[in-house]
């Protein structure tokens, strides 16, 4: 791609970024605490005492979680670190009922690794793992219940979340988006997290600075919690605007947080340095430094899912798809998978056209998920197999596509309901096409004379006449055979 | 038969064995000396009805062949420990009202053992002191006297309550904690046994925590046996806290053999502090002698460090509960400021108000050693410090089995003569904050009078979880010394 350069007043400016990405791991009970995790229940009925700060409470670690960070970590390349250490981070919050938060500070699980994106334009973007740490979450704070009271719903606090800090090598906002989209790609491949920023179990922090082309990059702000990737897309745009503004009439850029408001579409200063906490991290003498083995790391390895950088180059090699078919294909797990299916057997390249615009079309049309499609793999399948015998002619195929769509019928089916075999019957043909020549001796004479034009409207009449279910392969051999052209 | 609440624990048990008494008797004559002992303000919290509905269903066991190892025994709870359904306070102001819905891990082995819960112990508020004094429900009183002066001594601290009602025969024991001494040193103050095992020894869990690394609980009683007895049925590993320790527990009353010939005996120099009261001096050489004429060989050795342990521990601890005491900020539980106009005003006045001053000038301190800029210079040197002072131990316990020291630096001191000088209240730590630090077991047993005729004690400091060793030279030094003096107040009489 080429650089992505913002024009000021005084000249080209780069962007610098680097995003910090809080994930929610998938894992039944919270990361110290035997509470249930699961979205949407009625606020507190998820919270142990330990979740809730009682007195004389005490947090064990949920191995499972450790086994999920240490699996994202692998994930994303990174080297796991045998020793890790949780600290707390003091803070008074009233929804952090300890009045600290248990983090990795000194020493997080998961040490530096690499995130390849793949960008439309076919280039590959590295970008650098600086750490992956486990914490817990806090609760949720509702200002909007009642006038002048807070409420606070503890089912998310205690809840394990993964942080996942990448090196500032993201130069543009299609890179930040395409770095967030490659992170749900692996956590959902791996079963870590589900990525969902809608509700909430993946945010992003945004750290940002800008510099005029090829100087180092300047002071930088962080943009908290931004919650979609089209808007960390937005507040990446409009806090560098702001940032090359401030620079450009003589200003400096103050290290402060910041928070965007999509409504108004600008970033807002939250904090500034000097109000910056002081969170007095120290380790948490509750918990025992976590040690890993590295046995039990070299077992997660081996049985780690084919993820998606691995399986986008096996389906370049197997199947023979552009990078860009294949990149599409293996963002879920789910529609490489149904592509794997409709392939088996049949012509890798048709499957991908079908799975990627035929039917990725209809589901984004109509707004649907993969697993809400009223075609699946087995049908798609039999629709190309239709087409691959010509028993139907790719027109038709498209025609009998919406059908299935509509109906949820089987392909064979509708082509036998509605007569649409295609036909091959060269008699049947011939007399079609003998009626043709004889009715518009006008476009023979112009076959005749070289123009190829008219031979196409005379496959098309053929067409017309048999409602498309001709064999357009047939047809233009009878023609070239009646028209001698 | 005499008095049940002179029995010791040990007794007691052979006596509801033997059948000889019930566990409702027991209980009764117990419940009516912690009644007797209010002038001591030893209890935050008397609970008889639960008492004698756990003494009826102890008997109730007993008459069935199923008694367990303190089936029937009336004790006290130090009101660190939550107990369920029970007021938990931690003397605190800020833990108004609080009763847990949980019970914590030492506790409830306790009762599984059998015991009957006599009632929650005063202390010093969130384990912080060593007099009992800074309480918000006001002093706890040690039942001794000086001879010929009748003003109020305090019974030590933290776990002033609890010593008090052992030593005063309200309980026949008691649970402590101790993070810097506040077993050991009420013990010394009050002419009680008190130990503190092994960090790891025993659960953390349900014990509103002061200094999380230093935090042990623990059994004080009137005899070093009975000790043994409490801190068997105490101890145990607890997967629910992650600093417990998966080992087994011994039977610390079988390593009562009373033969310690060939033991090596550690004294440290360091130890032998300037302006030591000859009258402790004294009684630690009688201590060497007991030992010595009971076939031990007492060592001279080296704890280098031993100097370097009492800041340390005050940076340490402070730093610890700066962060554990954070969670009572009015929102969910206790005490919450009225009227507050915002979120900080209802921060600040609940903990100003909830907080004593002892608390508040520990607080800020934690703070302070924890700030940017601030840690290395303080936190970090300390848990430097802290290593080290481990490492002393280490390379002592190659030569030594045990180590023989005084417990405090002074008997007990009259109520309100050091509650203006924290640094002198500190101070009485000093010879029983290295083993904490050190994580060691440690235990005060009872070994002679002061000149105006108070208790004084001997501390004795082990390897990392030889309790046993401990309780077996422990129980030969109180053989020797015979100390049977009682406290000029006994309750019930």
């Amino acid at each position: 791609m080429a650089n992505y350069r913002i024009a000021g007043e005084t000249g080209q400016w780069e962007i610098v970024v680097g995003l910090e990405v809080h994930a929610q791991v998938i894992s039944n009970a919270k990361l110290f605490s035997p509470a249930s995790t699961a979205f949407g229940a009625e606020p507190n009925s998820q919270v142990s005492p330990v979740d809730a700060g009682m007195p004389g409470m005490l947090p064990v670690i949920n191995s499972f979680c450790v086994e999920q960070a240490v699996k994202t970590g692998l994930g994303l390349r990174a080297e796991i670190n045998r020793v890790s250490t949780f600290e707390r981070k003091n803070y008074f919050y009233p929804d952090l009922p300890q009045g600290y938060q248990i983090s990795q500070y000194n020493t997080p699980v998961v040490g530096e690794g690499t995130v390849y994106l793949d960008m439309p334009d076919g280039e590959v973007v590295p970008v650098g793992i600086e750490r992956l740490h486990m914490e817990q979450d806090a609760g949720k704070s509702m200002h909007d219940q009642e006038p002048g009271t807070t409420y606070i719903d503890l089912n998310r606090s205690g809840v394990a979340l993964m942080e996942i800090v990448s090196r500032p090598d993201i130069r543009s906002p299609e890179q930040a988006g395409a770095y967030i989209r490659k992170l749900q790609s692996i956590l959902r491949y791996l079963g870590t997290c589900d990525g969902n920023m809608a509700e909430g179990s993946m945010r992003c922090d945004i750290n940002l600075s800008v510099r005029r082309a090829g100087e180092v990059p300047g002071t930088r702000c962080e943009v908290k919690n931004v919650n979609s990737v089209r808007f960390i897309m937005q507040a990446i745009e409009v806090e560098a605007m702001r940032q090359i503004e401030v620079l450009e009439s003589g200003g400096a850029v103050e290290l402060e947080t910041r928070l965007y408001d999509s409504f108004k579409g600008e970033t807002r200063s939250l904090r500034s340095k000097e109000h910056a906490h002081d969170y007095r991290y120290f380790p948490d003498p509750d918990l025992l430094p976590l040690v890993v083995e590295p046995d039990w790391v070299e077992r997660i390895k081996q049985s780690l899912p084919e993820l998606p950088d691995e399986k986008k180059q096996r389906f370049i090699e197997q199947y023979g798809l552009s990078a860009y078919d294949a990149g599409v294909l293996v963002t879920e797990r789910e529609t490489a998978d149904f592509y794997e299916r409709v392939a088996a057997g049949r012509d890798p390249k048709v499957a991908s056209n079908w799975v990627t615009t035929e039917l990725f079309g209809a589901l984004n049309k109509a707004g649907l998920e993969l697993d809400e499609s009223p075609i699946d793999s087995a049908m798609l399948g039999e629709l190309i197999d239709l087409m691959q015998d010509e028993t139907i002619s790719g027109r038709i195929a498209k025609d009998v596509f919406e059908q299935m769509w509509e109906t949820g019928k089987a392909p064979s089916t509708i082509v036998e309901e509605q007569g649409l075999k295609q036909i091959t019957d060269t008699s049947e043909l011939e007399a079609i096409v003998d009626r043709l020549v004889e009715e518009n001796p006008t476009q023979v004479a112009q076959v005749q004379e070289g123009n190829k034009k008219v031979m196409g409207w005379f496959t098309g009449q053929v067409m017309k006449a048999t409602g498309g279910k001709a064999n357009p392969k047939v047809v233009n051999e009878i023609l070239q055979k009646k028209l001698g052209a | 038969m005499a008095e049940l609440t002179d029995l010791t624990l040990a007794d007691a048990r052979d006596l509801l064995n033997q059948g000889e008494v019930s566990a409702r008797e027991l209980t009764d004559a117990h419940v009516a000396a912690v009644e007797s002992a209010r002038e001591l303000n030893a209890f935050i919290t008397e609970t008889p009805d639960l008492a004698r509905e756990m003494a009826t269903a102890s008997d109730e066991r007993r008459a069935k062949g199923g008694a367990r190892p303190l089936d029937g025994l009336p004790i006290a709870i130090k009101d660190l420990f939550s107990t369920r359904e029970v007021l938990t306070t931690a003397a605190s102001h800020i833990l108004d009202g609080f009763t847990p819905p949980y019970e914590s891990t030492v506790t409830r082995n306790l009762w599984d053992a059998g015991a009957v819960l006599l009632g929650k112990t005063n202390m010093d508020e969130f384990a912080m002191g060593s007099s009992n004094e800074n309480t918000y429900y006001g002093s706890a009183k040690n039942p001794w006297a000086r001879e010929g002066d009748n003003r109020p001594l305090v019974p030590g601290g933290s776990s002033g309550g609890s010593a008090s009602a052992v030593a005063a025969r309200a309980a026949l024991a008691a649970t402590g904690t101790d993070t810097g001494g506040s077993i050991r040193q009420p013990a010394s103050f009050t002419g009680t046994v008190g130990m503190k095992p092994t960090y790891g020894r025993c659960s953390r869990l349900g014990i509103v925590a002061f200094a999380s690394s230093l935090d042990q609980a623990g059994p004080m009683t009137r005899s070093v046996r009975d000790a043994a007895l409490m801190l068997g049925a105490m101890a145990g590993h607890d997967p629910y806290d992650s600093t417990s320790v998966d080992a087994p527990v011994p039977d610390f009353e079988a390593a009562l053999t009373g033969d310690i010939r060939g033991l090596k005996v550690g004294i440290p120099r360091e130890y032998r502090v300037d302006g030591m009261p000859g009258e402790i001096e004294r009684l630690w050489q009688q201590g060497m002698d007991w030992l010595r004429q009971a076939g031990a060989e007492p060592v001279e050795i080296s704890l280098p460090r031993t100097r370097y342990a009492l800041p340390a521990y005050y940076i340490i601890a402070p730093a610890e509960a700066s962060a554990n005491l954070a969670r009572y900020d009015g929102v969910r539980y206790g005490h919450r400021a009225e009227d507050a106009k915002s979120l900080t005003e209802m921060y600040e006045r609940t903990r100003a108000e909830g907080f004593g001053e002892e608390v508040k000038r520990r607080i800020l301190i934690g703070t302070y050693v924890l700030s940017a800029g601030y840690y290395d210079a303080y936190y970090n040197k300390a848990r430097k410090v802290r290593s080290l002072i481990a490492q002393d131990f280490r390379e002592a316990y190659r030569e030594v089995d045990v180590i023989l020291a005084p417990t405090a630096p002074s008997p007990a001191f009259p109520v309100g003569d050091l509650v203006d000088d924290p640094i002198a209240m500190y101070l009485n730590d000093v010879f029983t904050v290295p083993a904490s630090l050190a994580g060691l077991p440690g235990l005060n047993v009872p070994a002679g009078l002061s000149d105006d005729g108070l208790p004084l004690g001997l501390q004795l400091i082990g390897r990392a979880f030889d309790e046993e060793t401990v309780l077996k030279a422990g129980q030969v030094l109180e053989t020797a010394a015979d100390f049977r003096h009682a406290p000029s107040f006994v309750a019930g009489s």
